[in-house]
This record gives structure tokens, C-alpha cells and sequence, in this order.
């Protein structure tokens, strides 16, 4: 009986030298297939729709890009959405940082639901978002004879996109200030006050310096999200070609009318910007934090 | 507490105590979200509802609407379950395992934040599209269509909404105790075992979070979709596509009846991601 036993577990370990090495390696072996797994993934997901991009606008030469791209409407577009940009990232550096600040030193009734409908524009459909501001100031919107009287447009305007992006990008800048306002310590603004510093002294040279990094992030991701906004421009915009025309809607009309490699450069331009933003901020964040 | 000191900072540093100050930033801060966020918010509710709640169902569930959030939601959710597992073991193998190019790897998580959605929407279509040489070997050998298709919206969802889920589960999962693994290794638990009995139950929350948020991100999703999916009814209509038509055709009723209903799921979403978000700092702050 014994005998047979012993015989039969020799056996088994002669016939599968290959298991028996699996079973002394498993950790490193399922390691190996979940790193390989993972890299895999993020190569067809993210690398291979990036690789396609450049790929696609390189299909008729570096000359071919150049040609496509000398077009007033696309130098039109890219201002138009630069400008936009660079207003919404200044206005909600203001009042982002106003926002965050009451957020975290004032209590109020109502604080908590207002808090959360910050980040109501992250899941609101930047199409819902552009239509809200067209019943609000379009043809027949609510304010429409106001605007009117005054003579103002809103809609199918710059002021219109702006407001648009404004919404979208809302939840950026106080949602990074947020976290560094709450561990700052208020012992130092006091400090300050003994020593005779008045409010915007204390704020200018106690307070700021210490928001800078956050602020710096904080203007990043708007400024990326609003270099890329697309849903709520074309809304509230219109896309008139070569005046209410942003990056992101040039590359739509152009795709739509079969200018493939105007499309594809006009995309890979626009996500180059914004690549080297984020990446820029990153280094400088890191720099600073050494 | 908070308030109390800053006003008597504020009492210290001149002789006149200055509440007025406080005041008028608490309302400067408050109009400007007030301006920008809530009153355009009512004036869609307001609009959807102004014929009734029997138009407003009506609205919702004509054919074409309502086969359009069907569409919507399941892709959303097709994507979150992908989502959901692939991030957390991207999370898991950034966090526990050293490779060469994980550094790279970990920047590569944040690439979809900066690039413009409509522009994923162009790359799919590189990779995919009906003309291309991918694209039209999938057709023919497979009879399977990326592009104007619900895959293409799928694909592109999973892009856009990848760092959600790692990033929600990195943090937590760094700072865990390893200690315990240890313990139940030592008490002869296999592989499988302990990542299902002592390191999954602490991530539940975040794992959680992330796919809310993937989930309410994917609901409103425009610009990759529209370019990859088209706007063909009861094929590749989703949601907001199907409110830029309304818009466009002035049929004002219909656009704002399905954005409300698009608003009420992201909003009831976002609401229970931050009630689990406070749960589990509250928790973590019970345990410390």
C-alpha cells in the first residue's frame, strides 16, 4: 500500500517537471502574466489610437501637414479657442480661488449641497450644458429681451462660448484648491496679523504662496479641458466658419467634409498643446516641490 | 470654529472688526456659482416640465429618445464593468510589482485627462474606421463594425474614463497594511485567497467611487461619440447626441425633457459617490 503510494507521488513528479516548476515559481509567474496583462491593455486602449493619430496625419508627409495647416480658417479656429481659454482659465483663477476659500473657512446652511453641485459639470453632457445657456440667452431664451434692449449676444458669440466653458470647467480649480486651503494652517495668517499685516497682505504673502501649486495644477486641467471643450461651443456657437469656429470645431467640419488630413493635424496639434501643458505643469510642480 | 478665528483675526489686525469683508466674498463666491451653476440648472428643469409630467414622460419615452438612453446606459455600464476590473489590477500591479517602464506605465494612466475627447473620437476612427485597413478586415473577415457602433462607443468611453477607477484605488491601496497578507500567508491561504479575503475588502469603497464616477462621466460623453458613433436612430444614437438633433430641430420639449433625465441620473450618481466618499473617511477615521 505504502509502496504503491510512494511509487505513484515518483511517478507524478517524473511525468510533469514542467508543473512541478510552476507550482515553485507561481508568484512570480502570476505576476508576470498580470503586468503583461495590464501593459497589454493600456497599449491597445491608449498607445495604439495615438500611434493611428500620428500615423494618419504623417500619411502624405510632413509637407502634406504643413499645407493642411495653412488655412486662415484653422489659424482663426486655434486663436478663437486660445482666447477662450485664457479668459475662462483667468476667471476661474479669481473666483475658483473665492469659491474654495468660503468652501473651507465659512459654514453656511445649504454648504454640503452646494458643495456637491461643484461637481455637477464632470457628468452634465457638455451638450446639456450649451443647450441650458441657449434657453437662457438664445433666440428665444428667457433673457432674450434684455439682451435685446441692451444689445448684447450672447448666443452664436464669443461671450456665449466663454460662458459655455466657464460651466464645463468649473469643478477644476476648486477642487484642487479645496485640499490645500483645508491643510494650510491658520496659525500662520494670524501670525501675520500680529505683526500688523492687513487682509491682502496676509493673503498676497502668507496665503498664496502656499495655494501656488495647486493653483498651478488647477489652472492646467482647465485650460487642457477648455482647449478641448467641443460639445458646448458647437451648442452655444454655432460653428460659423471663421468666426464663432473653435480648434475642436474645425476639426469637425473638416472630418465632415472629408478633409482627412487637415482633420487629423488639426487633431494632433490640438492634442500636442495639450500634452505639453499637462506634462509642463507636472514638471514644474515637480521642480518646485524639490 | 473655523469662522470664529478667522474673525477674530480679522478683529486683531485692525481696530474695526470687518465682517462685511467676510460677507461680501461669501456672496461674491456664492452669485458666481449661483450665475454659472444653479440658474442654468432650474431654467432646463423649469422648460422640461413646463407642459406637464404626462408630456415630459411623453417626450422621454418616444421610440427614438428612449431606445437612445437605453443605448446610453448600457454601453455606460458595459464600460464600467471592463473598467472597473481593468483598473483596479492596474492599480494592483502599479502598486505591488516592479517592471521596467512602470514609471512611464503610471504616466500613460493620466494621458486621456489631456487629450480632447473629440480628439479619441479621431483616433478611433483612424484605427477603426470602415475605410481603414483594421476597419475593413474586421468587417470582412468578422462582419463586425467598430465605427457607427456601439463597440466604437464602448472603446471610447474606456479611454476617456481609465484614470477614474486607478486613481481611485492607487492611494488606498498604497497605504494598506501588508501585515496581514503576511499573516495569512503564514497561515497557509494561497494567492487568490488573500487578495479576495484581505486585500479586496478595503478597496470596495474606491472601487466603488471610481466606477461611479466612470459610470456618471460616461452618461453625458459628446464629443468622442458623436464622431464614432454617428447619430444612426436605434443603432448608434445615444443620449446627448440625441439632444443635439432636438436642439437643432427646435424641438425644444424633447431636448429638455431627456437632458433632465440625463442631469437626475448624473446628479443622484454624483450624490452617492460623495456619500461613500465621506463614509470611508469617516471610517478610516474611526480605525486610526
Amino acid at each position: 500500500m505504502s509502496a504503491t503510494n510512494s511509487a505513484h507521488t515518483t511517478l507524478a513528479k517524473v511525468q510533469s517537471p514542467l508543473t512541478d516548476w510552476v507550482d515553485r515559481n507561481k508568484g512570480k509567474l502570476t505576476g508576470g502574466i498580470l503586468i503583461m496583462l495590464v501593459v497589454g491593455y493600456v497599449a491597445f486602449l491608449i498607445l495604439t489610437p495615438i500611434a493611428a493619430l500620428v500615423f494618419g496625419a504623417f500619411e502624405k508627409g510632413f509637407g502634406g501637414i504643413l499645407s493642411s495647416l495653412n488655412d486662415p480658417d484653422i489659424f482663426r479656429a486655434f486663436w478663437n479657442t486660445l482666447w477662450i481659454s485664457l479668459v475662462v482659465v483667468i476667471i476661474h483663477t479669481i473666483f475658483g480661488t473665492l469659491v474654495a476659500w468660503v468652501f473651507v473657512r465659512h459654514r453656511f446652511p445649504g454648504r454640503d449641497l452646494i458643495n456637491g453641485l461643484v461637481d455637477m459639470p464632470f457628468a452634465v453632457s457638455p451638450v446639456v450644458a450649451g443647450y441650458m445657456l441657449l434657453l437662457l440667452f438664445g433666440r428665444n431664451g428667457m433673457l432674450a429681451p434684455v439682451l435685446q434692449s441692451l444689445g448684447i449676444q450672447v448666443a452664436f458669440a464669443l461671450p456665449g462660448m466663454v460662458l459655455a466653458t466657464l460651466f464645463v470647467t468649473m469643478p477644476f480649480m476648486i477642487r484642487e484648491l479645496i485640499p490645500v486651503l483645508e491643510a494650510f494652517d491658520t496659525r500662520q495668517e494670524r501670525a501675520a496679523a500680529t505683526l500688523g499685516a492687513n487682509a491682502w497682505q496676509t493673503f498676497w504673502r502668507v496665503t498664496f504662496p502656499s495655494l501656488r501649486w495647486g493653483m498651478i495644477y488647477g489652472v492646467t486641467l482647465t485650460f487642457a479641458r477648455a482647449l478641448g471643450e467641443f460639445g458646448a461651443v458647437f451648442v452655444i456657437g454655432g460653428g460659423v466658419q471663421g468666426r464663432t469656429e473653435t480648434a475642436t470645431l474645425f476639426i469637425f467640419r473638416a472630418l465632415d467634409g472629408r478633409q482627412h488630413i487637415a482633420a487629423y493635424s488639426a487633431a494632433l496639434v490640438l492634442g500636442l498643446f495639450s500634452l505639453i501643458l499637462v506634462l509642463g505643469s507636472d514638471w514644474i510642480r515637480r521642480k518646485g516641490h524639490r | 470654529m473655523n469662522s470664529q478665528t478667522t474673525i477674530t483675526s480679522t478683529s486683531k489686525k485692525q481696530s474695526t472688526p470687518l465682517p462685511w469683508g467676510q460677507w461680501s466674498i461669501r456672496s461674491i463666491a456664492l452669485s458666481y456659482l449661483a450665475v454659472l451653476l444653479i440658474i442654468p440648472l432650474l431654467v432646463i428643469l423649469q422648460d422640461g416640465f413646463r407642459e406637464g409630467l404626462a408630456e415630459f414622460w411623453r417626450q422621454v419615452t418616444l421610440p427614438i429618445a428612449w431606445h437612445a438612453l437605453q443605448l446610453t446606459l448600457w454601453t455606460a455600464a458595459v464600460m464600467t464593468v471592463i473598467n472597473t476590473i481593468m483598473g483596479t489590477l492596474t492599480a494592483f500591479v502599479l502598486v505591488r510589482y516592479r517592471f521596467p517602464g512602470k514609471t512611464i506605465l503610471n504616466g500613460i494612466i493620466d494621458l486621456p485627462l489631456a487629450i480632447p475627447t473629440l480628439v479619441t473620437g479621431v483616433m478611433l476612427v483612424i484605427l477603426f474606421g470602415p475605410q481603414e485597413a483594421l476597419g475593413s478586415w474586421l468587417k470582412e473577415q468578422f462582419d463586425f463594425s467598430v465605427i457607427f457602433a456601439p463597440p466604437g462607443i464602448i472603446l471610447a468611453l474606456l479611454f476617456l474614463t481609465f484614470p477614474f477607477v486607478v486613481r481611485s484605488v492607487q492611494p488606498v491601496l498604497m497605504e494598506l497594511d501588508r501585515a496581514q497578507e503576511r499573516a495569512a500567508a503564514t497561515l497557509g491561504a494561497e494567492g487568490w485567497t488573500i487578495f479576495r479575503r484581505i486585500i479586496l475588502p478595503p478597496l470596495t469603497l474606491p472601487v466603488i467611487t471610481g466606477a461611479l464616477l466612470s459610470f456618471a462621466r460616461a452618461i453625458g460623453e459628446f464629443g468622442s461619440i458623436v464622431i464614432v458613433a454617428g447619430n444612426i436612430p436605434f443603432r448608434s444614437l445615444t443620449a446627448a447626441v440625441y439632444v443635439l438633433g432636438e436642439v437643432e430641430s427646435e424641438n425644444r420639449l424633447g431636448a429638455s425633457a431627456v437632458s433632465i433625465v440625463m442631469v437626475a441620473i448624473a446628479f443622484s450618481l454624483l450624490m452617492f459617490a460623495d456619500y461613500l466618499r465621506k463614509r470611508s473617511k469617516s471610517s478610516k477615521r474611526e480605525t486610526i
